[in-house]
């Protein structure tokens, strides 16, 4: 498996782990009572914060077992990460605009931080699963 | 991204009449990971003109040796 492959599902995996714990811990600080009342920033502070670490930290530990030839990124690389980019970033674009509508609304900011959270984490799942296509499925720049 | 190409290639062929050089060897002097010589080799990566005619001068051989293209009647 090509290494820029495994960084892809490194970043697909800490994000489908992350998030949801995410969500369970608000869910819990809300204690059956209104979603808006309930602590979130720390945590999605916390879980940023922790999806950066854990993707940084397995991607040292994945590069150290890694032949120094197969650790850079070559054209077929940077061609599937750039495409894998813009695909994700389609979400990211969606979330923005749906936290502009909630903020214009005047929603409460609990739902404006969260959209935007989301679009974050499609963008990621979005990018590295087209990513990941790539390298399982192909990839044609021509 | 995942549209099937027409153009096809001899590079196992042509690895195998150049004394079994393998993916790595030929990675290196392309200056690619070896994990881009199996996606090109299977088809499933079409390489930059430039990287097919550096394929193509490690062998010897003109670029329509190593990449096939089927003619519109086909």
């Amino acid at each position: 498996m090509a290494h820029q492959e495994k960084r892809a599902w490194i970043m697909l995996v800490v994000t489908l782990v992350v998030y949801p714990t995410y969500v369970v811990v608000v869910l819990r600080n809300a204690a059956g009572g209104p979603l808006v009342d309930a602590a979130y920033a720390s945590a999605l502070l916390w879980s940023i914060g922790l999806a950066i670490a854990a993707n940084i930290v397995i991607d040292i530990a994945t590069s150290m077992r890694t032949p120094r030839s197969e650790y850079r990124a070559d054209a077929r690389d940077k061609e599937i990460a750039r495409v894998g980019d813009l695909t994700g970033q389609s979400l990211l674009v969606v979330g923005a605009v749906a936290a502009m509508a909630l903020a214009m609304l005047d929603i409460d900011q609990f739902w404006i931080a969260n959209v935007l959270y989301l679009g974050f984490v499609l963008s990621a799942v979005l990018g590295s699963l087209a990513k990941i296509a790539g390298y399982r499925e192909g990839f044609q720049a021509w | 991204m995942v549209k099937p190409t027409r153009v096809t290639n001899s590079l196992r062929a042509l690895r195998f009449a150049h004394g079994e050089m393998t993916q790595a060897d030929l990675a290196e002097r392309i200056g690619v990971t070896r994990q881009t010589v199996i996606a090109i080799e299977q088809g499933k990566y079409s390489p930059s003109l430039e990287v097919a005619f550096q394929i193509a001068h490690v062998f010897g051989v003109p670029l329509d040796d190593v990449f096939h293209y089927p003619d519109s009647s086909e």
